[in-house]
């Protein structure tokens, strides 16, 4: 079955003649309607456009014209807050419901110079701003593993349309964790790259110091293909570090000889499922079975992080979303007398109740009288959690720790109490404050459903994350496939 | 914090996010309760910590002042709600 080929398997495939590019999109776009109506994880099916790449990608191989790039043939999602040239990108909101850009994001453009097929868009909270994928203004996108769960989020559509095998791999965003958590709660791999090693152009603004774009994949070679592809330079924008990845190298009898590792104990505090730590637990015992040392630490700031992050967040949210006014592009009112009742109803309109909700905090958060006692104490809270970082990272080359406290909730089940939702993210919020790499690799079952390892690297240290995270998957392979994913179509 | 109804309304028109009734009532004690959590920030004492902008430092970054392709005026303006004459068009500002 070609739906359950790896991305390098697929590759070869395709440059070998084994298999056309035709043959594998049409294979995907089949998988995509059997599976669609209990999964729901696109907000736009490209097929025409996948199509007509295919047939081009097919004639190019045929002429041997230019080289076979690294996703040559493979079927790539794009979650839909990333900018698709003549393809509808709506951030998961109905203020962009019609948005077409007039260009590619930087990440696009690089998929098409791999040879990438790009088979559609992904469902998402809107404007990435959610953990569970319920906020996103059109549907909510349903686990693949239990189609009464979540299947996390802001990057729902994107983990839950690998996990399902709708498409070999896909790029999400990460704010909090809007990658690792829904890796995590599908059973997939997730990378959150280092701040800066992945151009932002092109991907619409949520909060601009944490935002950081990133592959999924079902194994953890693929996504270390996506990461080289995506990883570098760009001028555009200004946060990009210019550093393009060293080659990572996957191979050979995995080992973590002389790796030190160590095990911050505030991650695993209170709220934790004991399942999940048991996981958890079990990962660790593996990990040092493959020769890391493995030591105790303390990053005694967590706590705070979380608050830190829900005013940081929001507050540039809020500068972030004010050109949506109804003017340059998407929803506008037909009810205002003049511009300022314009702006109001418009953005009354379009938004919804998560976004409008952080849209609040954050202007208040910065507002006159208060932005000392919020923001900037925030940011002082944020040089408290990078420092113990640093701390630990003299000791350690990275950091074990769970994804999510918890598995996939049911659909419904927190979405009445914001604040419950927030402390979901505990565990990944810390990494984006600090600017650091984190990947979730999957450990394992909790009551049928998956549980994500997460392993946190310093700045730039990404390719020894995916190393390590290699190493792991191949001492600890995880087989379960959602009941969706089993079988044929 | 508790939050009031009229600091709600003060600062949704900072936002320029128009609110109805009832979201002005859950937002009022939804913000407030965020804010109560937010607030165990005020348990450290941050005199002398220096804010963190940016998690990863970057100098200025400037580009090469040359001219360089934009996007199409055209294919910009398409997606505008009310375009005229090469521009956006927006309803009067003055008003009353």
């Amino acid at each position: 079955m070609t739906h359950n080929l790896s991305a390098s398997r697929l590759n070869k495939a395709f440059a070998s003649g084994e298999l056309s590019a035709v043959e594998i999109t049409e294979a995907f776009l089949a998988r995509i309607e059997a599976t669609e109506p209990a999964v729901r994880a696109f907000l736009t099916v490209t097929a025409d456009q996948a199509r007509d790449r295919a047939k081009k990608l097919d004639g190019r191989r045929r002429n041997g014209d230019g080289e076979i790039g690294l996703l040559a043939g493979v079927p790539v999602a794009v979650k839909d807050n990333m900018c698709t040239e003549g393809i509808r990108t709506t951030c998961g909101s109905k203020i962009l419901g019609d948005y077409v850009p007039p260009y590619d994001a930087d990440v696009v453009e690089r998929l098409r110079a791999a040879g990438a097929i790009i088979i559609g868009k992904t469902n998402m909270d809107e404007f990435a701003m959610g953990s569970s994928g319920e906020n996103s203004g059109f549907w909510p996108t349903k686990n693949p593993w239990d189609p009464g769960r979540i299947p996390g989020g802001s990057s729902s559509g994107s983990a839950a349309a690998v996990a399902a095998e709708q498409v070999t791999l896909s790029l999400g965003s990460d704010t909090g964790g809007s990658i690792r958590q829904p890796a995590a709660m599908c059973g997939i791999v997730g990378l959150k790259p280092t701040y800066g090693y992945v151009s932002r152009y092109g991907l619409v603004a949520f909060a601009s110091s944490l935002d950081q774009i990133g592959p999924f994949a079902r194994d953890v070679e693929d996504c270390a293909r996506l990461f080289e592809v995506i990883a570098g330079g760009d001028r555009r924008d200004s946060t990009n570090a210019g550093r393009t990845p060293p080659a990572i190298k996957l191979g050979g009898e995995p080992s973590l000889k002389g790796v030190r590792l160590g095990v911050p104990r505030e991650y695993f505090g209170a709220g934790i499922d004991p399942e999940v730590k048991a996981r958890i637990d079990e990962a660790i015992v593996k990990l040092a079975s493959l020769g890391a040392e493995i030591g105790e630490c303390s990053l005694p700031h967590t706590e705070y992080a979380l608050s830190a992050y829900y005013i940081l967040a929001p507050a540039e949210c809020s500068a972030n979303l004010a050109r949506f006014d109804g003017v340059r592009y998407g929803h506008r009112t037909l009810d205002s007398g003049g511009l300022l009742e314009m702006y109001m109803k418009t953005r009354q309109e379009g938004f919804g109740d998560e976004v409008k909700r952080r849209i609040m905090i954050g202007t208040y958060a910065l507002s006159s009288g208060y932005y000392d006692a919020y923001y900037k104490k925030a940011q002082q809270v944020r040089t408290l959690v990078i420092r113990d970082f640093e701390q630990v990272f003299r000791q350690f080359d990275a950091l074990i720790t769970p994804t999510s406290p918890i598995t996939a909730w049911g659909l419904g089940e927190k979405t009445d109490d914001p604040l419950a939702m927030y402390l979901a993210d505990a565990c990944t919020i810390p990494v984006n404050l600090a600017g650091l790499p984190g990947i979730s690799v999957p450990c394992g079952l909790a009551n049928g459903m998956p549980v994500g390892l997460q392993l946190i690297g310093k700045h730039f240290d990404d390719h020894k994350l995916l190393q390590y995270a290699w190493a792991y998957s191949k001492a600890a392979p995880f087989d379960a496939r959602p009941p969706l994913g089993k079988g044929d179509k | 914090m508790a939050l009031t109804r009229s600091q709600v309304e003060h600062v949704s028109r900072l936002a320029r996010l128009g609110l109805s009734e009832v979201e002005k009532e859950h937002l009022t004690e939804q913000l407030s309760r965020i804010l109560e959590h937010v607030e165990s920030m005020n348990r450290l004492n941050t005199t002398d910590v220096t804010p963190t902008y940016h998690a990863v430092a970057l100098q200025n970054v400037l580009r090469e002042d040359k001219p360089h392709q934009s996007l199409d005026r055209a294919k910009v303006l398409s997606q505008a709600p009310e375009a005229e004459a090469g521009c956006f068009k927006v309803p009067k500002i003055t008003e009353g």
